[in-house]
């Protein structure tokens, strides 16, 4: 190995420990780009081959019920390949063993041809051959323990009927599965139940008709005016707006994590790398100054100047090498666990959860440049440093007295104070530097605090100040409001609360939003809408509350008028003015009045959902009883609901603030242990001289840790600017249609992140100092510089 | 030495400023120094008189301000950056007064750094044997006396062969038995390989060991003396 190489590999061991620090930030750089990029990839590229395979729908509408003899004008719509007709509609389930109902999605399978669209994939048994038979969506089997051969009760149409289970399947339209009413996928009581389409018909009453069908279009047309044309074709037939994949339920859970991995690999990758760049700089900068005889023997030998700039760029290199290694295997690892939680959500039939290998080279190509970049500077200044000027030693730094000196002098303070200070201001970029890599540690330690307690305050908002109920009855079809008065009579019903559900689209001007509405009873005391500011609210007759990101798509503010058409009941346009915005975290909610819609509807009082509080002693005898009730056809247990919000939002939580906190601790050993080095490397001599001149050992170690302190307690009120700006840029990240975060940040979550911060730096910076005890004064004096 | 004599360096009217934060320093006017093939030439005079300045020019390390420089018939002011390092890989050897060895290379190592980039270099175990060191080649830095880290920086400046060895101050670090063995392994290089030789000293008892000595006054040349006899280094006193 030439001998410039072997010099290469010592330095670099004699600098492991400032090297690891630099490596471990550009593993967290590398890891995350690696995990974000190529999960982000992975699920994109799995979730278009399984659509691609299995011809999932482009368009999708339902009606209350459409002749079949429609279909054919539907085909012949502009640009439409294959239409697929099914009947749908909800059941209750009697499951065996368990007193529980669960709620069944029920889909029609043609008769005597596989299905055009949409097509599942059998995991297990067959596919149902006679009326009496199912399948069902796998997960609800593996949740359930269900096995071909199995049977259900299902109460369909009002009369309750066994079905056989005979096999499991996975369909493109329930990677993520979520029941009517629910916040997470519960699995257990929600399932997909595909029937023979002569079964269905006849549960629901829908022979010779249809009230869902999918479309696929062809490449080139765009689905909006599809939309349109199959809206004006259902409209007489009941249509609740056809819609895109975009709003397709399944699909736009799936869109919005994909866009979270997207902007994840966009927006923090970039923020290591900047500090490892910066950190490879200072200590790539020290290096250089250090050597600076070396580079001049080097080029007095005859070394070539680009051969001294490659030397120095590999040094860099090697960190690099060091960074890509550890932020492969974290980022492999962090994979696994990412594609352990897709499991746990998304069903795909086949796994393509592994990470490319091109993002492997993407990602380490990137750490090498910033790398080399950060490196470039000092490795340019070596090969360009005259030979002749390389041999002396440098000019002192230049200081100059400024208005700072006059100010330090005024005010008496001590010499090593004055060190401090000077050096601070000597060098404003390197300290500028050093502020902003701890005031981005205090921001990410704040980014994951942030997260538990915006979760926090989803619980309590979601779950005991708004939904207050312990259960959600939701009806076939409305129901006269006496229909309450049976509900009052179930066993361990305490009290009922009716609302009323319809789809509706709002419009103003050009911007349109399908939404459900709610019309509920004022002074609803069970599920309640609230206002920023906690309070319950009751819309007023001819008022209309949004929810605010519904308010702010729309354009809509208090005091604007709205239009309304609706989708169901009287299919009606009419215009609502907009009498407030309500804080919700869960889907986009539109909020009237049931007096003031019945009327509107000409229609004598109904319901369709009936909210309820519980015994909890007669839960099972509640379940026995609703099972039997003909106009059910779902329940939602709130207490379930809440119960796996919970496990899974706290095990995600604890993740993600691990990893933040892991991230911040080593942004801040990085920037503290290397600027405390490179400090201390610099000052040896004059430190040396301070001992030598009576100083003791703490007087000594305040100038090392004062200066690292001093920056990183300036840092600070940058860190939590940052922290905010960050943790308003997740909020929005976050925020989709379907949920959407609070930005909650008290006293405690600044406080936090300071000391954590502040404590890290302290202990990367004394660390440092240890070294100073071992400080050989005779030897570091004699040192020529 | 014969009047006709084989020049290897001609300076025509050098001169050297250097810009600082307070103004010009002339540290080389109007230097006219011939050099010839096999001698050792001594370059005496006080700090800031200009002999390191007119040694890094002379080894391609720094550029005159003014005036032309000759190493043979190639003339070493017109040359860019490229051609002064093809220039000191091919043709010089250096030797300073700090040594300049690389810490984290042993002594064999530090030698190879040339062997490595030389056109015709002799094994550095060799090179190191020349000096007396071969022993101590597996040695850090760290872990040798000054005088043999002088060694070492005068294996490492002869294995690649050079035409001329440019020393500044080598003794200039060292006690007087370590300095000795020094001027030893320097003279015994000079009169076995012919090498060029030109050392820069502020001990004037050196002088006595050299062919000729070029006196150094501010910025220019005083006198340039030719010794008829010359010492021995050992006995040089120091």
């Amino acid at each position: 190995m030439p001998a410039i190489d072997r010099k290469l590999l010592r330095d670099f061991r004699r600098l492991w420990a400032q090297a690891l620090a630099i490596a471990l930030v550009l593993a967290c750089g590398v890891a995350i780009l690696l995990t974000a990029f190529g999960m982000y990839r992975a699920l994109d590229d799995t979730r278009s081959a399984y659509y691609e395979r299995n011809r999932f729908g482009d368009v999708f509408a339902s009606a209350r019920r459409a002749p079949e003899s429609l279909l054919r004008e539907i085909g012949d719509i502009p640009g439409v390949l294959a239409v697929e007709a099914r009947v749908t509609g909800d059941a209750i389930l009697d499951m065996p063993g368990r007193a529980e109902t669960a709620v069944g999605r029920i889909l029609s399978l043609p008769e005597a041809r596989a299905p055009r669209l949409n097509i599942p994939i059998l995991r297990a048994g067959r596919l149902p051959e006679s009326p009496s038979e199912v399948a069902v969506n796998q997960t609800f089997a593996l949740a359930n323990g269900f096995q071909p051969g199995d049977v259900i009760e299902a109460n369909l149409g009002g009369r309750k009927r066994p079905l056989t289970i005979t096999g499991t399947v996975l369909s493109p339209e329930f990677i993520y599965t979520i029941g009517p009413g629910a916040l997470m996928p519960d699995n257990r009581t929600f399932g997909i139940l595909w029937m023979r389409r002569d079964a269905v018909a006849a549960a629901f009453d829908m022979g010779g008709a249809f009230n869902d069908v999918s479309l696929s279009l062809d490449a080139r047309t765009p689905p909006g005016p599809v939309i349109e044309a199959l809206d004006d074709l259902l409209d007489p037939y009941g249509g609740l707006g056809a819609f895109g994949r975009d709003k397709q339920l399944s699909n736009s859970f799936v869109d919005a994590e994909i866009t979270q991995l997207r902007s994840m690999a966009m927006i923090l990758p970039p923020v290591f790398f900047g500090i490892s760049a910066f950190l490879v700089a200072m200590v790539m900068g020290r290096i250089v100054a250090l050597e600076r005889s070396q580079i001049g023997l080097l080029k007095a030998l005859g070394y070539s100047n680009a051969e001294i700039c490659l030397h120095y760029l590999m040094l860099a290199g090697l960190i690099a090498v060091l960074g890509i290694g550890i932020g492969w295997t974290a980022g492999t690892w962090m994979a696994r666990v990412m594609a352990q939680l897709y499991a746990q959500f998304f069903d795909f039939p086949f796994l393509i959860f592994r990470v490319e290998l091109w993002v492997y080279a993407v990602s380490a190509a990137v750490a090498l440049l910033t790398a080399t970049l950060g490196a470039l500077r000092s490795a340019l200044r070596a090969a360009l440093l005259p030979p002749a000027i390389a041999m002396q030693p440098p000019a002192p730094p230049r200081f100059r007295q400024t208005l700072l000196d006059r100010a330090m002098a005024a005010a008496r303070l001590s010499q090593p104070t004055v060190m401090i200070l000077r050096s601070v201001t000597r060098w404003p970029g390197r300290s500028a530097l050093t502020s902003l890599g701890v005031a981005l540690a205090v921001a990410a330690v704040m980014t994951s605090t942030f997260m538990s307690d915006a979760l926090d305050r989803v619980i309590d908002a979601a779950f005991f100040q708004s939904n207050r109920q312990d259960a959600m009855l939701i009806f076939s079809h409305d129901l006269p409001l006496s229909a309450l008065e049976d509900v009052a009579r179930l066993p361990g019903v305490r009290q009922v609360e009716g609302q009323q559900y319809h789809s509706a689209i709002l419009r103003n001007a050009q911007y349109e939003k399908r939404v459900p509405i709610e019309a509920r009873l004022p002074g609803a005391d069970l599920s309640r809408v609230l206002s920023r500011q906690g309070a319950p609210l009751d819309a007023p007759p001819g008022g209309i509350l949004l929810a605010e990101r519904l308010a702010a798509q729309l354009h809509l503010a208090p005091g604007d008028t709205v239009e309304v058409a609706f989708l169901s009941g009287d299919r009606g346009t009419y215009r609502m003015h907009v009498s407030g915005v309500v804080q919700q975290y869960f889907g986009l909610g539109a909020y009237t009045d049931l007096a003031y819609l019945n009327g509107l509807f000409r229609q004598s009082p109904r319901i369709s959902v009936a909210n309820v509080t519980l015994d909890g002693t007669e839960i099972d005898a509640l379940h026995a009883a609703i099972a039997a009730i003909p106009n059910l056809t779902g329940t939602v247990m709130m207490s379930s609901t809440r119960r796996s919000f919970r496990e899974t939002i706290q095990q995600n939580v604890v993740v993600m603030t691990g990893v933040y906190m892991m991230i911040a601790v080593l942004i801040t050993v990085g920037v503290a242990y290397n600027g405390a080095r490179v400090q201390l490397s610099e000052r040896a001599r004059e430190l040396a001289s301070l001992r030598i001149l009576g100083f003791s050992r703490a007087q000594v170690s305040y100038v090392l840790v004062g200066e690292t302190m001093l920056l990183a307690l300036l840092a600070q009120p940058l860190g939590w600017a940052l922290g905010r700006l960050f943790t308003e840029a997740m909020v929005r990240g976050f925020s989709s249609d379907l949920y959407a975060l609070p930005l909650v940040l008290n006293t405690a979550a600044y406080t936090r992140a300071s000391l954590v911060v502040l404590a890290a730096a302290l202990g990367s910076v004394l660390l440092v100092r240890r070294r100073l005890d071992r400080l050989d004064l005779v030897a570091v004096m004699k040192t020529r510089e | 030495m014969t009047a006709r004599r084989d020049t290897v360096f001609r300076t025509r009217d050098v001169g050297k400023v250097y810009e600082t934060g307070g103004g010009q320093v002339h540290a080389l006017s109007g230097v006219n120094l011939d050099l010839y093939a096999g001698e050792f030439a001594v370059l005496l005079g006080p700090s800031g008189s200009g002999k390191s300045t007119l040694l890094n020019i002379l080894g391609g390390l720094d550029r005159a301000t003014s005036g032309r420089v000759w190493f043979r018939e190639t003339e070493l002011t017109g040359m860019n950056d490229r051609g002064l390092t093809r220039y000191r890989r091919d043709h010089v050897g250096f030797v300073f007064q700090f040594y300049n060895l690389v810490p984290s290379l042993t002594a064999r190592e530090n030698v190879q750094l040339v062997t490595d980039v030389a056109r015709d270099p002799m094994p550095p175990d060799e090179a190191l044997a020349l000096v007396g060191l071969g022993p101590r080649a597996d040695h850090f830095p760290s872990e040798m006396s000054g005088g043999e880290q002088q060694r070492v920086a005068i294996a490492r400046a002869i294995a690649k062969r050079p035409e001329i060895l440019l020393c500044d101050e080598p003794t200039g670090a060292l006690d007087s038995q370590t300095g000795i063995q020094v001027l030893e392994a320097l003279r015994e290089i000079n009169d076995r390989f012919g090498t060029t030789t030109v050392v820069i000293t502020h001990n004037a008892e050196i002088r006595k060991m050299a062919h000729r000595v070029i006196r150094f006054q501010d910025g220019s040349i005083g006198e340039v003396t030719e010794n008829a006899t010359r010492i021995a280094p050992s006995e040089i006193a120091w």
